[in-house]
């Protein structure tokens, strides 16, 4: 198990240091600084061997967290845990920096003391956590609230509190997709996928039972050939399902009920989570297609066209648009030409900065530009990495559709009618390029 | 070292501040002294004044304290014992949290005085009726018992742990299983986890309600467990799957283990293996969207699984592509997985991808891109031509180590298939003088000699590497004189010169043995024999495998076992890289009902000739077949020079028996109501054997009888009845022979080699304990590859290394490993420095522990020296014992 965890400034000075287990001294703190921050190299590893004590390593801005260990532990569940332990610092106290360190030292070590016994990770959900972890003291408790925050902590439902009230029960879904392409010049599809995140904002009482549907392939085709002529196999009958690759989900989903009838019930936990993620592969509205043509003239000389059309309904806008086209080291020069929107040449970032602010669909756009060169006698030929785009459109482009997302509480006074809920889907660009 | 004096002024201050009255002043005191001991100032001179402090409601400063007294009680035992009566009167505290908070912060002070005084506290804590205080309770038991395990066993608090795992409460289960696997861990042969259906039944119902950290202990402590059957195998299955869709990658992984492990159970045409197998893949390509270092995890692991079921992924293929912002780490394991993937179905679209990174800019990467496209070409014969296109397209760039990485490759190309694209040649050698990298001129010399009948001016683009001889490296040198022979043999009227002098180069100016013995041994076979030096050197080769790098089957099942876990990630067994008694077992798959088949790629390997040349496996083992030719196509003319290069132990010695000690007197008449027992074991034909005499000393007929064993540290046990077919009449004495199996309980014995035995007859029950010879269980194929020698020797740790004396044995060498030989002691290579000779030898045990050792002989020195190397150093000490029984037999 995990023998010690340390956490860095990006000089190397130990910001925390906690050490779990005997096995682990003084002299780790220093042999990972010297071999790992000071090496000021690419990372090539995020496990590092050093005098058979094993570091794993994450960095967020300019801090570096380690857990360190000398047994064979799980790999995987050490970086869990260290992107957990990130979670719940920026929830107490935001962003993970320097200074937010050193002013919350104290905190950081109580905890350390109680997320991790021993090197074992335990219950880290920061609902459960913020119940007694408050850097106040316990003392005005009653014993009844103690036996409530241990029985949530240890209990099955450790993400949720009991007595919870609103006023106003309300539920915010997001479905947020990022979807990736990686097109030939030719415009061939490489690959594409998207990788989508249903998240939610829930504001509901008691300890509401919820189920959430949506227009998964596998569960229309069971409702469809069972015969079942209920509302909801009517309705969607006529619209397009969609077919999931693999999904995961929040640890308050119930797996076994999901793998035996592929229904997705839970009790939420209280206020922002992300319920579940999935990818898709299938049937990609690919917003955007890129047009590449570059043409060396001579060797000091490129001439590169660039089109973007867009693909979807003419009444929905996309926002936020960018198209990065990278340029070779040697630029001595750029003229660019654009249609629309405001087209640039960042030398620092060596490519040409194209953006437009909002573009409807079936539509389309072009840039020209003329990239002079400097002669070198670098015998390597320019990699021409791939042209890059940002964008954000107000639709899902895997398809999914939400159906439903039904609230039950038995023991309290509101039904599913009156729960107000709100739905939103955003696609962004994940990793979308274009070869050219 | 950062290790700050703080000064006595700043400890001066301090100190006030602690014995203040007021307590914001004292919490921010305590706070400074925390500050100064993160970054490594020595603050224990303030040991008192701090654990003043500890007396207080106020739980924030009790925990500060806490945190101080962690880590520093060990430098001040004396005073830490201070502390005891805060902690136990804490035990008691109303508030649970209060209590769990006492017993976690005792178990973490590792001074031997306090843990006597934490005993009761922590018995209380264990019942507990709060589920948060036991199950930190539980984790104590963990910490205690790395303190002081024999306290831990004496109290009972194991049992009490085992009650735990049927607690109501499913943390206090989680808690309870993880701390009884690490505690596990260090005894192996205990029963401690007792996995029975029953108690699998209970954590599988944990496994539903506790959190994702305790998922994971619980399902890394279920791959542990051996199901008795198919069914119940499947029935386990069926209940793991649904933690594939978990949020949490490491509960994934752990799921993705369980069932890699039970699935070896399953019959193949069963419907359920296809269905599971289809449920594998898309949790798996779902991990490549976490963040980047647990992308490295599960890519590690995918490597393994994608050799161990390339069936798995084999559709996959494109989500290994690799992105432009991938880090470096991701991008070279994307590579791996690519390749082992590429097939004729997809080997175009792998080819563009990889023509596109070998353009890109990390160097490592771009080399591996290049190798990769090699790797393809031999996998794949449709593709071989366009890969050795893309490969003269990219020698074109004449970027260094492209062309190098290139040449390389394309080396392996030709030995693959023959005769079909050596027009290139031409290319290859305008590129001769940029080759800066041993690999790549070593590869491009291969070529120059392998095809000198084609080339015009082999012997002059050969002679001009022979200029700077000494100044290359050994890989370079060994080429060469093996090229510039097979040109000898292939031009022998324009290149006599040229062969005298790499053979004087070689064997008189060099001080390395291994080129001065292959220029020896040329020399002597092109003066004696030149047909058959002809017929030794321009050999046909063997074929090449398609694949490389492939992991070696029984480390891979091994590591199938450590799925998910660091072990997985180096690639390398536990034992490996942990220290102590931790790892030391090796795990396996479970058998399938019928029998497992795998498929061992044949890499033969090189003795001599060929054994240096590293790197390329596909290229070593194409020299390994000079070698092997050798001897027997040279027997008859060879002289006695030759001759003694040649006997080595491997495969010359005559066989001889193998070491049977004497039979000594086990059970004395007088302690059996009159059966005596004496004998010895042997082993015969790969089976080990108990033999013994048995006479009857007493008045009455004897009948009955049957034997049983002991546990014991290998599982030796009767693999059948005691065969004594008639009764044993008074005065009369009969042999018997009960054959072993290695297969029984384990339990580790002092000494390790002692058993236990009992045997009955229709007079009594006796019990005697034997010690049987250790090299009964050295097993047949105990051989190691000489690489593989060399690697694992290295690979131990140099602690585990002890050294022996053998007194007045009077044996040459030769002998000595020939002895050794007959009892599965086999030598793997020996060398000859300063007129010493030295052996290197290697044993397997039944249990597949290796050993290896090194014998050093003198000359007219009756007294040899061994050195035993084991990752399980125990057994060094019998393994010495046994040697030199054998050697003084």
């Amino acid at each position: 198990m995990i023998g010690g965890l340390f956490i860095y400034n990006h000089k190397g000075e130990v910001l925390i240091s906690r050490v779990y287990r005997d096995d682990i001294g003084r002299h780790a703190v220093d042999a990972f600084r010297v071999n790992v921050i000071h090496a000021r190299q690419q990372v090539r590893s995020p496990v590092t061997n050093i005098a058979r004590t094993s570091f794993f390593h994450v960095k967020r801005s300019n801090i570096w967290l380690a857990a360190v260990t000398k047994q064979n532990v799980n790999a995987a569940m050490v970086f869990e845990f260290l992107y957990k332990m990130c979670d719940v610092m920026a929830a107490y106290f935001g962003k993970i920096s320097e200074e937010n360190i050193k002013n919350n030292f104290v905190l950081i070590y109580e905890l350390l003391d109680e997320i991790l016994d021993f090197g074992y990770p335990q219950n880290s959900e920061t609902g459960a956590l913020k119940t007694f972890i408050t850097q106040q003291g316990i003392k005005g408790q009653t014993k009844e609230e103690q036996s409530q925050i241990t029985s949530q902590v240890t209990g099955q439902i450790g993400w949720r509190r009991e007595g919870i009230k609103y006023r106003r029960n309300e539920l915010f879904l997001d479905v947020l997709e990022s979807v990736n392409l990686l097109m030939s010049p030719q415009g061939q599809v490489l690959s594409a996928h998207v990788s989508g995140r249903v998240v939610m904002k829930s504001y509901l009482s008691g300890m509401p039972e919820c189920k959430f549907g949506m227009n998964d392939k596998i569960v229309i085709d069971k409702a469809g050939k069972g015969g079942v002529t209920d509302d909801v196999a009517k309705s969607t009958t006529g619209k397009q399902s969609i077919a999931i690759d693999d999904c995961t989900f929040n640890q308050c989903v119930r797996l076994s009920k999901f793998d035996s009838e592929r229904s997705i019930s839970f009790i939420p936990p209280d206020g922002e989570y992300e319920l579940m993620r999935y990818r898709t592969t299938k049937d990609i509205i690919l917003p955007f297609r890129v047009i590449p043509l570059v043409r060396e003239v001579g060797r000091t000389k490129l001439e590169v066209k660039v089109v973007i059309k867009s693909n979807f309904k003419p009444s929905l806008l996309a926002q936020k648009i960018e198209v990065r086209i990278p340029t070779p080291l040697n630029t001595s020069g750029v003229q660019v030409i654009c249609m629309k929107g405001k087209a640039k040449y960042k030398a620092s970032e060596n490519a040409i900065v194209w953006k437009i602010k909002r573009m409807a669909g079936m539509k389309e756009s072009q840039i020209s530009a003329e990239i002079e060169l400097l002669p070198t006698n670098d015998k390597k030929k320019w990699a021409r990495p791939p042209i890059s785009m940002n964008f954000e459109v107000p639709f899902a482009p895997s398809g999914l559709k939400v159906r439903y997302l039904k609230v039950f509480e038995s023991k309290l006074n509101y039904s599913d009618h009156d729960v107000i809920k709100w739905v939103r889907y955003i696609g962004r660009s994940g990793i979308y390029e274009t070869r050219c | 070292m950062l290790c700050f004096h703080v000064c006595a002024g700043e400890i001066f201050e301090l100190k006030a501040e602690l014995n203040s009255d007021k307590k914001e002043k004292k919490k921010e005191a305590v706070k400074k002294v925390i500050a100064s001991m993160t970054v490594g100032k020595d603050v224990s001179a303030l040991f008192p004044d701090v654990v003043n402090c500890m007396q207080t409601d106020n739980l924030e400063l009790k925990k500060l304290v806490y945190l101080y007294l962690m880590n520093y009680a060990k430098s001040q035992p004396d005073m830490a014992i201070m502390a005891v009566n805060t902690f136990v009167k804490d035990c008691e505290d109303p508030n649970p949290l209060i209590r769990a908070l006492a017993v976690r912060t005792m178990g973490c002070i590792r001074v031997d005085k306090i843990t006597e005084y934490l005993c009761e506290p922590l018995r209380k804590c264990l019942k507990d009726e709060d589920p948060y205080v036991r199950k930190t309770a539980a984790v104590c038991v963990a910490k205690l018992h790395d303190i002081n395990a024999q306290l831990v066993e004496d109290q009972g608090f194991l049992d009490t742990l085992k009650d735990l795992i049927s607690d109501s409460n499913p943390m206090v289960v989680a808690n309870a299983v993880a701390a009884l696997s690490e505690i596990a861990e260090s005894h192996p042969n205990s029963n401690l986890l007792d996995l029975n259906p029953q108690s699998i039944n209970k954590l599988l119902t944990a496994l539903n309600e506790c959190t994702e950290w305790g998922q994971i202990f619980i399902l890394d402590c279920l791959a542990n467990y051996a199901p008795r059957d198919d069914r119940e195998s499947q029935s386990i299955c069926e209940r793991v799957t649904p933690r594939l869709s978990h949020a949490n990658s490491a509960v994934v992984l752990s799921a993705v283990k369980v069932l890699m492990k039970f699935m070896e159970m399953l019959p193949k045409d069963l419907d359920y293996y296809g269905t599971l197998l289809k449920k594998l893949a898309p949790p798996l390509v779902t991990l490549l969207s976490a963040e980047p270092e647990l992308q490295y995890v599960a890519l590690r692991n995918i490597n393994l699984i994608v050799q161990k079921r390339p069936e798995i992924l084999k559709h996959e293929m494109k989500v290994f592509f690799v992105k432009y912002n991938d880090p470096i780490y991701v991008k070279l394991e994307k590579l791996d997985i690519m390749i082992r993937l590429a097939s004729q179905a997809n080997i175009a679209q792998v080819l563009a991808e990889l023509k596109e990174y070998a353009t890109e800019v990390d160097v490592d990467f771009v080399r591996k891109a290049v190798r990769a496209i090699g790797r393809c070409a031999i996998k794949v014969e449709q593709s071989a031509e366009r890969c050795v296109s893309t490969l003269l397209d990219l020698i074109q760039t004449k970027v260094n180590y492209v062309v190098q990485e290139a040449i390389v490759v394309i080396k392996d190309i030709f030995r693959k298939y023959p005769n079909k694209y050596e027009s290139v040649i031409a290319t290859l050698c305008e590129n001769l003088d940029s080759l800066d990298e041993p690999e790549a001129r070593a590869a491009m010399i291969w070529i120059v000699g392998e095809y000198a009948e084609r080339i015009d001016n082999a012997d002059e683009l050969l002679e001009s590497f022979l200029e700077g001889f000494h100044d290359e490296s050994t890989q370079v040198q060994l080429q060469l004189l093996t090229a510039i022979v097979k040109l000898f043999l292939k031009k022998p009227t324009e290149t006599q010169e040229l062969v005298q002098q790499v053979l004087s180069l070689a064997t008189q100016d060099s001080d390395n043995p291994d080129l001065r013995d292959r220029g020896y041994i040329y020399w002597r076979l092109l003066s004696t024999d030149p047909v058959a030096a002809k017929e030794v050197v321009l050999a046909e080769k063997p074929l090449i495998s398609e694949e490389t790098d492939l992991i070696e089957p029984t480390l891979l099942e091994e590591l199938i076992c450590h799925i998910g876990t660091l072990a997985s990630v180096y690639h390398k067994p536990p034992s490996a890289f942990v220290e102590g008694s931790r790892g030391v077992m090796h795990k396996r798959l479970p058998a399938r009902t019928g029998s497992l088949v795998s498929v061992i790629p044949s890499h033969t390997l090189s003795f001599f000739l060929g054994g240096d040349i590293g790197g390329s496996a596909a290229m070593g083992a194409g020299f390994g077949a000079v070698p092997a030719v050798m001897p027997a196509s040279l027997n008859a003319p060879m002289g006695g020079g030759l001759g003694d290069l040649f006997d080595l132990g491997g495969g010359v010695g005559m066989p001889l028996g193998a070491y049977i000690p004497p039979k000594t007197v086990w059970l004395p008449a007088m302690k059996a109501k009159g059966l005596e027992i004496s004998g010895t074991f042997a082993r015969r034909a790969g089976v080990i054997q108990m033999e013994l005499t048995l006479t009857n000393k007493a008045m009455s007929v004897m009948t009955d009888f049957a034997i049983q064993f002991n546990r014991n540290s290998f599982g030796l046990a009767p693999a059948g009845p005691l065969q004594v077919l008639s009764p044993l009449s008074p005065n009369q004495t009969i042999e018997v022979s009960l054959p072993l199996s290695t297969v029984g309980p384990v339990m580790k014995m002092e000494p390790l080699n002692n058993l236990q035995v009992a045997v009955k007859n229709n007079i009594d029950v006796f019990y005697f304990s034997c010690q049987y010879p250790i090299s009964m269980l050295f097993v047949e194929d105990g051989k190691m590859e000489r690489q593989v020698f060399l690697a694992t020797w290295k690979d131990i740790p140099n602690e585990n290394e002890s050294q022996f004396q053998i007194k007045d044995c009077h044996l040459n060498s030769d002998a000595a490993s020939n002895k050794l030989q007959a009892s599965n002691i086999f030598t793997i290579a020996k060398r000859t420095v300063e007129g010493q000779d030295m052996l290197y030898m290697s044993i397997k045990l039944s249990n597949g522990i290796w050993v290896l050792a090194e014998l050093r002989v003198q000359t007219g020195n009756p007294n040899y020296t061994i050195s035993v190397k084991c990752r399980a150093p125990e057994v060094s000490q019998c393994v010495f014992q046994c040697c030199e029984a054998v050697l003084k037999n």
